[in-house]
């Protein structure tokens, strides 16, 4: 008896040991790119997107996901992994979105994130670029005689989604024009719809793509409109975990392709018969030219499959954003030699 | 050192404790592994631990708050806020749940046909329906069926009914600290009164009737203080103001938000239920020979109900009655779908996605609801043992 006690007291011990020395060696290093194996080895990108927002990500009734959120994720898998399909989408509400990322769950957050200074350098992510470019606004009833945001007075009871950066802008808004407002913070987007829906609050106020599409779910979309100012900068990426910079380069790379591409007048139409353009930037950009997808351990047409397979930004803009009616002006999303402010440095 | 002559002393009671004391270490054991893998974890990751933010700026508003709060506190306040909505709500959930409960148990039992069945429908249908369900009912029915701010209910002019809420009188004292100390006073001397009721009852056999003057006491002392105290109050009245052509709010008063009220009421309406069974179970539990006796010494009707079968039955009905409560706080987390800013919505929610500090704040908040509980626990525990049996 007494024996196998100290024996029990001995065996828990070094297991004890044993486990907390085999737990050091763990962890993501930074040898070459541990994302990028995995993604190869399970033959999919693991990508997170939102709950449904129509435009940026988006399931339809077959569970086919759309948008130009999904598209990032579609153009690394085809760079990747040869086929912009071979990507599973996790849909996140707005509060797991980095927690997914940072646990590994998901490689790439693609669901209208902005990018603000604590979000990348405190909890662990890191943003690769803007693939819109957005700004918080407010929608009212049209009857109500409010038509610029200097009608707002003491009193007004403004919804809005919670865990998001437009509760944030709210405040600083209100608190700069000096008006006491009720703030109503719903944690999903269709509820927000529904309680403004209703009278309980007299603005529903987020990004402004998000208000254009919202507002198709109302009962009576006409009696709504957006007002003309915007009250805050919401620049809209991809999002990646630290640590990983190959992964952080090809995720970047990948939406900087789309767009380049645009510039370059390259899409998914033309690609192919482009190989030998008199153009350099475009010969490097279909993968006749330079060992550009060296550098990340891909092979050279890996842009021009991103390109032929999920198109050039302008294509995917038009498809999802335009064409669906969300905003069919593309503003600040025009490339920055047609006035906009989409500009990405030289692939070369 | 030789093995031999170490020698164990291995008394029945030691062998029992060897078990415990080697569980209790593994435990341990277990706990450190996951803190240490954590740690590592995040540390690969580029992920800081630390609570130093609570202590920073939330640069977030709240709708609704008990204490002084906008974005220029910190997270703490704010993990504040959230708390003191929780307990807001939960206290206002058990109170009528309770109320609603026991007059529903007490209606399953009655002779007449229809309230029994009312009762039994009432319970069957409520207890059946997923709580989270009948929120949302509660809450967009109610945005629904409420009229717009311009033609609110009107109560008497004084309080409005609208779906921004429901707008009260704002009461304004004057030497409001005599008026509670009035209340206090009043409470001592019923407790006084009551030891004096109970002496005299056991000694003499003399009935005096405490909840009479019990009552006059209460409502007579706080009203002395407005006669001779200096004590006085006024009321604001909520005025409607005009913010556009068609946007209209109530200035002044107070307001009760909707989201408190329709949570407020699913979850008393939910638990009620719960806790009418056990009510029936309980009065169904004291046998027949036991009213039958009180009766035969000639106890009145409520006699018998207060003094034996009551004391009896609430020996079942609390254990179950505590779970209830328990089980109400915890639901009440169920209000960040409906935007009541509880502990849930603020601090597990907003507070999260702002700081990014998960394992932070979700420990922070599963502590705090399990401080709630405890506190609820020991509270029904000691009011268990005052109310079981003392053998002599």
């Amino acid at each position: 008896m007494i024996k196998s006690i100290k024996t029990w007291i001995l065996v828990g011990f070094a297991s004890f040991l044993l486990v907390a020395c085999g737990q050091s060696g763990g962890g993501a290093g930074s040898k070459k790119s541990k994302t990028l194996d995995n993604t190869k080895k399970a033959g999919f990108v693991k990508c997170g997107v939102s709950q449904g927002l129509p435009g940026f990500s988006n399931a339809d009734e077959a569970g086919n996901w759309t948008g130009i959120d999904v598209d990032v994720c579609r153009a690394v898998a085809a760079a990747v992994l040869g086929d912009a399909d071979k990507v599973k989408y996790t849909p996140l509400s707005a509060k797991e979105r980095f927690t997914a990322l940072t646990s590994g769950e998901i490689d790439v957050l693609a669901r209208n994130t902005t990018w603000t200074l604590s979000r990348d350098a405190d909890i662990g992510l890191t943003f690769v670029g803007v693939n819109f470019y957005d700004g918080q606004g407010f929608m009212v009833r049209k009857a109500s005689g409010i038509n610029s945001v200097n009608d707002f007075r003491d009193g007004i009871s403004a919804c809005t989604n919670t865990g998001t950066t437009t509760e944030l802008n709210m405040r600083d808004f209100f608190n700069s024009k000096n008006i006491k407002y009720e703030p109503i913070a719903f944690e999903k987007a269709d509820e927000v719809v529904q309680a403004y829906d209703a009278g309980r609050c007299d603005t529903y106020t987020t990004d402004k793509s998000g208000l254009a599409a919202q507002r198709t779910k109302l009962s009576n979309p006409n009696e709504h409109k957006v007002l003309p100012e915007t009250i805050s900068k919401e620049p809209l990426g991809p999002v990646v975990r630290q640590g990983d910079s190959v992964w952080e380069d090809i995720v970047r790379w990948s939406l900087n392709t789309m767009i380049e591409a645009e510039e370059y007048g390259v899409n998914s139409s033309n690609a192919s018969s482009l190989k030998d353009s008199d153009n350099p930037a475009i010969k490097r950009l279909v993968g006749a030219e330079g060992e550009l997808g060296a550098a990340f351990g891909l092979d050279n047409d890996w842009s021009l499959r991103i390109i032929e397979q999920v198109g050039n930004y302008g294509e995917s803009y038009k498809k999802h954003i335009a064409d669906t009616g969300i905003l069919p002006n593309r503003g600040p999303n025009e490339l920055w030699t047609k006035g906009g402010i989409l500009y990405v440095p030289p692939a070369r | 050192m030789n093995f031999k002559n170490l020698k164990l002393n291995l008394s029945n009671k030691n062998k029992d404790l060897i078990p415990q004391i080697l569980t209790v270490l593994f435990l341990i054991l277990i706990v450190i592994y996951f803190t240490i893998n954590a740690q590592s974890n995040m540390g690969n990751r580029g992920i800081s631990f630390g609570f130093g933010f609570l202590s920073q700026e939330s640069s977030f508003d709240i709708t609704f708050s008990l204490i002084d709060y906008d974005g220029s506190h910190t997270y703490a306040r704010a993990f504040l806020v959230g708390l003191l909505n929780t307990i807001l709500v939960s206290a206002i959930g058990i109170f009528f749940a309770t109320i609603l409960g026991v007059t529903i148990g007490i209606a399953r039992l009655s002779q007449n046909y229809l309230v029994a069945k009312s009762a039994e429908w009432y319970v069957e249908i409520f207890r059946n329906i997923p709580l989270i369900l009948q929120i949302f009912f509660w809450y967009f029915a109610a945005l629904r069926a409420l009229p717009l701010t311009v033609d609110s209910i009107n109560f008497y002019d004084i309080s409005f009914l609208n779906v921004k809420g429901w707008y009260v009188p704002k009461f304004v004292w004057t030497n409001f600290s005599i008026f509670i100390y009035s209340i206090i006073f009043a409470f001592i001397l019923i407790y006084f009164l009551a030891k004096y009721a109970q002496n005299q009852r056991e000694k003499y056999g003399k009935q005096i009737p405490t909840l009479y003057i019990s009552i006059l006491l209460i409502i007579g002392l706080p009203l002395l203080t407005f006669l001779i105290g200096g004590v006085s109050l006024s009321f604001e009245i909520p005025e409607l103001t005009q913010l556009s052509k068609t946007v209209f709010v109530y200035r002044g008063g107070v307001s009760i938000i909707p989201e408190l009220i329709s949570l407020a009421l699913a979850l008393s309406m939910y638990t009620a239920t719960f806790i009418a069974e056990n009510v029936r179970a309980g009065i169904l539990g004291v046998s027949k020979g036991q009213k039958e006796a009180a009766a035969s010494i000639g106890l009145t009707k409520g006699q018998i109900l207060k003094l034996v079968v009551m004391p009896q039955a609430l020996r079942i009905i609390i254990p179950p009655t505590t779970n209830q409560y328990l089980n109400l706080t915890k639901n009440s987390s169920l209000a960040a779908a409906i935007a009541y800013p509880d502990i849930v919505l603020v601090f597990a929610g907003t507070a999260l996605m702002q700081t990014g500090r998960a394992i932070e704040i979700i420990s922070i908040t599963m502590l705090t609801y399990l401080s709630l509980s405890l506190s609820i626990s020991v509270f029904m525990n000691w009011y268990n043992k005052k109310m079981a049996i003392k053998e002599k």
